[in-house]
């Protein structure tokens, strides 16, 4: 338990990927089985401890404190688990230290009635930064900020495989993983997959440049819309049926509707959207409307009625036991479009075909696409076969350009990590009239699109130009004719009831530097408005 | 007589009707007893100072010789009389010179314990405790989740980091008196014998330190010199600066470093997040929740005042143990970079 509680500590405070994935091998390397297997399935979130409750916690800390000195310290540090773990008296004599296994394997087998006294053992036995992780772990309260992708990133840098054969394995397994290791230990066969419906491995696409145009020719190439939803991989087989994101994490929860109607043995690969119920089917809607039903576990009735999801297709990897992924995606194609001939899914289409005879008439479907939620083209490679990762040459997408908008710098927060002694993050406005007077409105925030030496200059700028302190933020100088203005380039637009302007950028960046552009000449609010 | 009628606290500071002098004031006065050199106990402008030799010395390297009229050095463990009133010095355990103003009075004797700490320091004199009457005390770590771990074991945790990470500098973050020195002495007693890099506004009260024969081993400034060197010299390497530093232009120069912090506070994880610190170091000056508590017992006061931080659980304490306390709300002390 000291060994995890000593991760979960140095991750907590870590920022980079690159560092955490090295802690994360070291982990494996220095710690037996079973107790690195149960350390993934904590951290990943898999665990769940059942026979404990949070509300526990506080009866305990209150039998061996003082009620009012617990308070104060809670106000003090704000967060019950570390409160807990610092102020609970340190009891000598109690030298043995439970293991991670002990602590998932005891508590899976005690009572509900049993186990404050066994979690007060441990919490007498262990330090704090141990009572912290062990209360942490048993609330279910584990945040540390580490995505189940990167666990799965470092075991496979720990065992030197690819990702995509961790990701394809990862439902079919069960914690605390001794055979995953054990082949990644190089002491055992890969583990078969034994899970129904299991996640296989995205195709991605390479951004089209100029100069890779000439190397794809239309004649052996098919174009769809791309849209502008989520990438979802639905599968169905024997009676279990799965939605995955694109990095193999299983949202089925949220999406219940949509998994309830797979009505075949199959795996598709599609885009998950919005559509609105009062039109026919289906209408989609914007990403914003999407957005509202993602990052939830659980989905209302009413979310489900108001915000119904539906998948539009573009590729089936699978079918009643036949792998596809082998054949030509031409091929793929013609399967695809006989099982949709044959079935009436209700929440599934299929995503078109859009005609490419040369890139002149291409760009101009792009610039003008049907519908907001389309935002560019795909290029596919009729015979590419279906492959994890990022092949070269097979696939491409071809985006539509950019939304950009003038805005003046307003505020200027530090970064993190290798940028924490630069201004690095900015929020930026645009003009709009109120009673007679211009004013500047906080329309967004980015923190990208610019060059180390640009990075300098903006730094530079905000320290000599500084209004206001707010503890890591600043407000810079922001007047008709003085102050910076950045060319903001984003994808998309939504209505927002939280932002002083009313409208909300999607993936907002820096596209230029405007040093010659006086404040004055940046956009009104109105222009963004049009654009929604 | 009453407590108050010799010690009470005013806008000003802890005032002595009697011997008529501040302790520690926070405005400039006709006499001041200074317990330790830190910027918010020691100001400048005083008409005269009673202080120890090395906290004068501390205050003259600070805001120049002239930050008195008068100056008045009064070793540990000595005594003299101001106006009838006894005052004496004992050693704090804080910082190098820092002491605890013992005032005595017709048979009733008051400790202000200024700042002070517990543990072994090499940098200053362990804390004595004097039976009193009153003892005033600060509450900078008077909650009980602050409980400082062992300052040995939080150095090998450094040393274990740089060793990890050959190719990152770590530059600690630490007060510019007490605690940056401390850390280097503390260093130094676990082997460490490479040179240590710091930066420029903590040369001169290294110096002074060297001066009280207080050895710091190889200290070089953590500068590039025009035209020499380049930031990957500072690889491996441990950089000590004011903690302000950490996040300025200066510290821009060291590759890829690894963010440490030396406070009490960094026994609170949030506050390290918050702060970007990669390897907090739980180092403090002040005394901890057990300290404090051990040493209200030792000295077992009739009463007990606190002057700053986290007076109400101090003072909730003490209810509970059958003592009695109140807190005294002095303002103009801060929390320090502690
Ligand atoms: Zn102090
Ligand atoms: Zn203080």
């Amino acid at each position: 338990m000291q060994r995890f509680a000593k991760l979960l500590d140095q991750l907590i405070l870590t920022l980079s990927r690159n560092s955490k994935i090295r802690l994360l091998t070291d982990y494996f390397k220095t710690v037996p089985d079973p107790e690195r297997g149960w350390a993934v399935a904590a951290i990943t979130r898999d665990l769940e401890i059942k026979s404990f409750k949070p509300g526990m916690l506080r009866q305990m800390a209150e039998q061996h404190l003082d009620p009012v000195l617990y308070g104060l310290s809670y106000d003090f540090v704000g967060d019950m688990a570390e409160t807990v773990s610092l102020i609970w008296p340190t009891t000598h004599g109690t030298n043995y230290l439970p293991t991670l296994s002990d602590v998932v394997e005891t508590l899976d087998q005690a009572t509900r009635a049993e186990t404050p006294q066994i979690v007060e053992g441990w919490l007498n036995a262990l330090d704090p930064t141990g009572r912290w992780a062990l209360i942490k772990l048993i609330t279910g309260g584990l945040r540390i900020g580490v995505a189940a992708r990167t666990v799965k990133i470092a075991l496979a840098a720990y065992g030197e495989k690819p990702v995509q054969e961790i990701e394809e394995l990862w439902h079919g397994l069960e914690a605390p993983y001794t055979e995953l290791f054990a082949w990644l230990d190089h002491k055992a066969e890969k583990p078969i997959n034994a899970a129904r419906a299991p996640f296989r491995p995205v195709m991605l696409a390479h951004p089209v440049e100029e100069k890779d145009k000439e190397r794809i020719d239309p004649s052996h190439h098919m174009v769809e819309w791309k849209w502008d939803g989520i990438r979802v991989q639905a599968v169905r087989e024997q009676g279990v049926a799965r939605l995955y994101s694109r990095t193999g994490d299983d949202i089925s929860g949220a999406f219940a509707d949509v998994v309830e109607s797979l009505e075949i043995d199959a795996s598709f690969d599609g885009e998950l959207l919005v559509y609105d119920p009062d039109k026919p089917p289906f209408a989609v809607r914007s990403f914003g409307d999407l957005q509202q039903r993602l990052n939830r576990k659980t989905v209302s009735k009413k979310m489900r009625q108001t915000h119904p999801a539906f998948i539009r297709v573009y590729d089936l990897l699978w079918l009643e036991g036949e792998d596809l992924r082998s054949l030509p995606f031409s091929t793929r194609r013609k399967r695809l479009e006989k099982l949709f001939e044959a079935h009436d899914f209700a929440r599934m289409d299929l995503s078109p075909l859009v005609d490419f005879d040369d890139w002149e008439s291409l760009a101009q479907k792009r610039a003008a696409p049907p519908l907001d939620a389309i935002e560019g083209v795909m290029i596919k490679k009729s015979d590419a076969v279906y492959v994890p990762g990022r092949p070269k040459g097979e696939w491409w997408k071809w985006k539509r350009e950019p939304f950009i908008i003038d805005a003046v710098m307003l505020y200027a927060q530090r970064g993190h990590g290798k940028r924490s002694s630069f201004y690095s993050d900015y929020t930026f406005g645009c003009w709009r009239d109120v009673d007679g007077k211009r004013e500047l409105v906080p329309v967004g925030k980015a923190y990208s699109g610019f060059t180390d030496e640009e990075l300098k200059k903006l730094d530079k700028f905000v320290r000599n130009n500084t209004l206001n302190r707010f503890g890591p933020v600043r407000e810079v100088r922001h007047e008709p004719d003085h102050g910076v203005v950045l060319e903001i380039a984003f994808e998309g637009l939504n209505k927002s009831t939280r932002h002083k302007s009313g409208v909300a950028m999607r993936f907002p960046r820096i596209n230029r530097l405007r040093w010659d552009k006086p404040p004055s000449e940046a956009d009104e609010l109105a222009t963004l408005e049009a654009m929604l | 007589m009453k407590f108050s009628e010799l010690l009470h606290p005013t806008p000003a500071g802890l005032y002595c009707p009697v011997g008529d002098f501040y302790i520690d004031p926070v405005r400039a006065v006709a006499r001041a007893v200074i317990t330790h050199g830190h910027a918010d106990h020691a100001r400048a402008g005083h008409g005269a100072v009673l202080a120890t030799p090395e906290t004068m010395a501390i205050m003259a390297a600070r805001y120049g010789e002239n930050f008195t009229n008068h100056r008045q050095p009064l070793a540990l463990g000595e005594k003299v009389k101001i106006n009838n009133v006894d005052v004496s010095f004992a050693p704090a355990g804080h910082v190098l010179g820092s002491a605890q103003a013992v005032v005595d009075h017709q048979g009733l004797t008051m400790v202000c314990s200024g700042d002070y700490k517990r543990r072994p320091d090499p940098t200053c004199q362990l804390f004595e405790p004097v039976p009193c009457h009153v003892f005033i005390t600060e509450a900078t770590f008077g909650l009980p989740v602050f409980r400082h771990p062992d300052d040995r074991a939080q150095m090998r945790d450094l040393l274990a980091s740089v060793k990890r990470n050959p190719d990152r500098s770590h530059l600690v973050g630490a007060y510019a008196l007490g605690k940056a020195q401390r850390i280097i002495a503390l260093l130094r007693a676990e082997g460490y014998q490479e040179p240590i890099y710091i930066h420029g506004a903590m040369q001169k009260l290294c110096d002074l330190y060297e001066s009280f024969d207080i050895n710091l081993g190889e200290l070089r400034p953590a500068t590039l010199k025009d035209g020499e060197g380049t930031p990957q010299d500072f690889a491996g390497k441990v950089i000590v600066c004011p903690p302000s530093a950490m996040q300025d232009k200066w510290a821009r120069r060291f590759p890829d470093p690894v963010i440490c912090f030396a406070s009490g506070w960094m026994r609170i994880r949030q506050r390290a997040k918050q702060r970007g610190v990669e390897l907090p170091l739980i180092l403090s000056d002040h005394a901890d929740w057990d300290e404090l508590t051990t040493t209200l017992e030792e000295v077992d006061a009739e009463e007990i005042w606190v002057t700053h931080g986290r007076e109400e659980a101090l003072v909730r304490w003490a209810e509970l143990n059958g003592r009695k306390a109140k807190a005294l709300s002095l303002v103009g002390y801060e929390d320090e970079a502690e």
